[in-house]
């Protein structure tokens, strides 16, 4: 079984984000890790491996810094993996998707995983575009996944509980919390990840330049603002027909939300 | 001069600081209180290939080299020195004898589930006389057709109770001194090898110390490690490597005192500001890191020296002196810089005060650590 997982490196979630002079983030002393979500995918394409045999393929769009996280995939077991790089978008994703379209092509991988988004913006598009690129069926913020001969049943969550959902493979599936806890990488593994194969590509090699890109894309960041710092609480005392005047004066006046 | 990890090593120290984190710090309290020892973290050790991490892995272990591990012991001696201990002992202790003296029969019946994590092994050494002077040792063992015959008692034997290895030494000739000590492999509930009392301790208290008692305990010969007479050889030996664990661990349990300090101090207000903002205590940090940075790199250099296949002896001594006593002053110091909130068991200082204590005493007394020291120095005068 050819299983192939989109992973993505991202901020610490316990990072603290600072913005440069231009209004952008400041990525430098920041931690990097494997995105948690993109982290259960990477799992399950390792328990489904030592299930049903094959191989995982780790697949990233990132910088050379993104080896790190690579790495610990392959410690965790995964078998080998592509690191493409290019110039990255903020939150619209024809580079990713389309490059990372065309990695999977080239593969034909019978199951495509990857977290259903990403903690850094959260925008949560670039799975499901490429499976509607490939044309391929694709089930959204799985909690598990059952595969059968050519099929597949995913449990995903919804609303007000959870959907199950078959369909025939090839199918990208994407992790939500829950999936599968990542394991530790074993030592062994991680003496092992060195002589694993990373693959280095650049978005150039599939026509895409910074030029390319900046035609394609449709979304441009003008900038970021952090979120103001968080005031105390304040108590409005008195009785409740007259504090209420002065609660929505405060609002009206004060918070401007009415 | 290469400072810098490589990436396997920093990968390792990233996982294990994750997993000590997450699995040992939540629970390190409440073992220390109860005095448990820390079975299920132990298993979760092995199953991360941690309890041989520096064995072939034609052994059982995963092939990293004696620096990875030293840096897993910090690492988990910055939550809980006890967890440290207790790996450092399965690893420089308990299987580098069996790997270093032992025959392919023995690596394979013991080294391996001491690698696999599957058995927990101990250093028999000290006894109730024979503490650095571990060469007037008294325990014998008398050849008996095929086997021998064990009778004496050790105590403060780290992981003694829960361990199911024993390596014990004893005197097979007790006319020839110290050449006449000789080393066994000794299992739990081989008849005639029964435990004394648990030791009630001030720090390291979820780490097992038991006395380990021998009446007429009957080896096979087989279990003999290395040659008769060669005993001592291989217990200084092992204590030579064993020395730099126990420098990681008095390294990790300053470092873990070091980084509570720094936060408390950032967040405890007096006079209408945090006390880090007061050179006082700006000093004392400064003091604690410039030490601890010290002992790290000593720590290091002498794990780096065994890697490299030359003498360690000196570099080992070192380590583990000025890591111990860097670890005692650092304690000391992050509980006065929490104030009275140090003394207070709820917070986690003076746990790590009470840990740090015996890495002065254990493996080789620092007074011991300066005899070995000043005799690689003057030796060649």
């Amino acid at each position: 079984m050819k299983i192939v997982v989109c992973m993505k490196q991202t901020f610490d979630t316990e990072a603290k984000v600072t913005l440069n002079d231009k209004g952008f983030i400041d990525a430098a002393g920041v931690t990097l890790v494997v995105d948690p979500y993109s982290e259960f995918a990477v799992e399950e394409g390792i328990r489904i491996k030592e299930n049903l045999g094959g191989e995982v393929i780790i697949v990233c769009f990132g910088d050379k810094e993104a080896d790190t996280a690579i790495r610990q995939c392959l410690a965790m077991g995964a078998d080998r993996a592509i690191l493409v790089s290019g110039p990255r978008e903020d939150l619209d994703s024809p580079a990713s998707v389309n490059i990372l379209t065309k990695i999977l092509e080239g593969i034909e991988a019978d199951i495509i995983l990857g977290g259903f988004k990403s903690v850094d913006n959260g925008s949560g598009q670039v799975m499901i575009r490429i499976a509607e690129q490939m044309a391929i069926p694709h089930v959204n913020m799985v909690v598990k996944i059952e595969l059968q001969q050519d099929k597949a049943v995913a449990t995903r969550e919804i609303d007000d509980g959870v959907e199950m959902v078959e369909v025939s493979l090839p199918a990208v599936f994407t992790a939500q919390q829950g999936l599968a806890e990542p394991r530790y990488p074993t030592m062994r593994g991680i003496m092992q990840a060195k002589k694993k194969e990373i693959k280095y590509l650049n978005s150039e090699e599939f026509g895409f330049t910074t030029e390319t890109i900046n035609n394609l894309t449709k979304l441009k960041v003008h900038g970021y603002t952090l979120p103001l710092a968080r005031g105390g609480g304040r108590i409005i005392e008195g009785a409740a027909s007259e504090s209420i005047v002065d609660l929505v004066k405060a609002l009206r006046e004060e918070a401007k939300v009415l | 001069m290469d400072f810098q990890l490589s990436e396997e090593q920093m990968m390792m120290r990233q996982v294990v600081r994750d997993f000590a984190t997450k699995e040992v710090e939540p629970g390190a309290a409440e073992r220390d209180e109860k005095e448990e020892f820390p079975t299920a973290i132990f298993q979760q050790m092995a199953e991360m290939g941690l309890t041989g991490i520096t064995w072939p892995e034609a052994y059982g272990g995963a092939g990293a080299d004696y620096l990875s591990y030293i840096i897993a012991v910090e690492e988990l001696s910055k939550v809980d020195a006890s967890v440290g201990v207790t790996l450092s002992v399965q690893i420089s202790l308990a299987s580098f004898p069996i790997f270093a003296f032992g025959t392919e029969e023995q690596k394979q019946k013991y080294l391996v589930p001491l690698a696999e994590g599957t058995k927990i092994g101990a250093f028999g050494l000290t006894e109730a006389s024979a503490g650095s002077d571990a060469g007037s040792l008294k325990t014998t063992a008398t050849l008996d057709g095929d086997h021998y015959i064990l009778n004496g008692n050790k105590i403060f034997i780290t992981n003694g109770g829960e361990a199911d290895i024993y390596v014990v030494f004893t005197a097979t000739d007790r006319r020839a001194g110290y050449k006449g000590i000789s080393a066994f492999i000794v299992e739990k509930d081989t008849e005639g090898f029964t435990f004394g009392k648990k030791e009630a301790k001030l720090g390291i208290r979820s780490s097992s110390t038991m006395e380990l008692i021998f009446e007429n305990c009957r080896v096979p010969k087989e279990n003999l490690l290395g040659k008769v007479g060669e005993g001592f050889k291989i217990a200084l030996a092992t204590l030579d490597g064993g020395r730099i664990g126990i420098a990681a661990q008095a390294l990790g349990i300053a470092q873990g005192a070091l980084d509570k300090a720094v936060e408390y101090a950032k967040q405890r207000v007096q006079f209408g500001k945090p006390i880090c903002d007061f050179q006082g205590i700006q000093f004392k940090i400064a003091d604690m890191a410039t030490k601890i940075e010290a002992a790290r790199l000593l720590t290091y250099q002498a794990a780096s020296l065994k890697d490299h296949g030359l003498p360690y002896g000196q570099a080992s001594a070192m380590a583990k002196l000025y890591a111990s006593d860097t670890a005692m002053e650092v304690t000391i110091e992050a509980v006065q810089i929490f104030g009275g909130y140090g003394y207070i068991r709820e917070y986690p200082v003076e746990r790590m005060m009470r840990d740090a204590k015996i890495t002065q005493i254990y493996e080789g007394t620092n007074e011991i650590q300066r005899i070995v020291i000043a005799s690689n120095i003057l030796k060649d005068k």
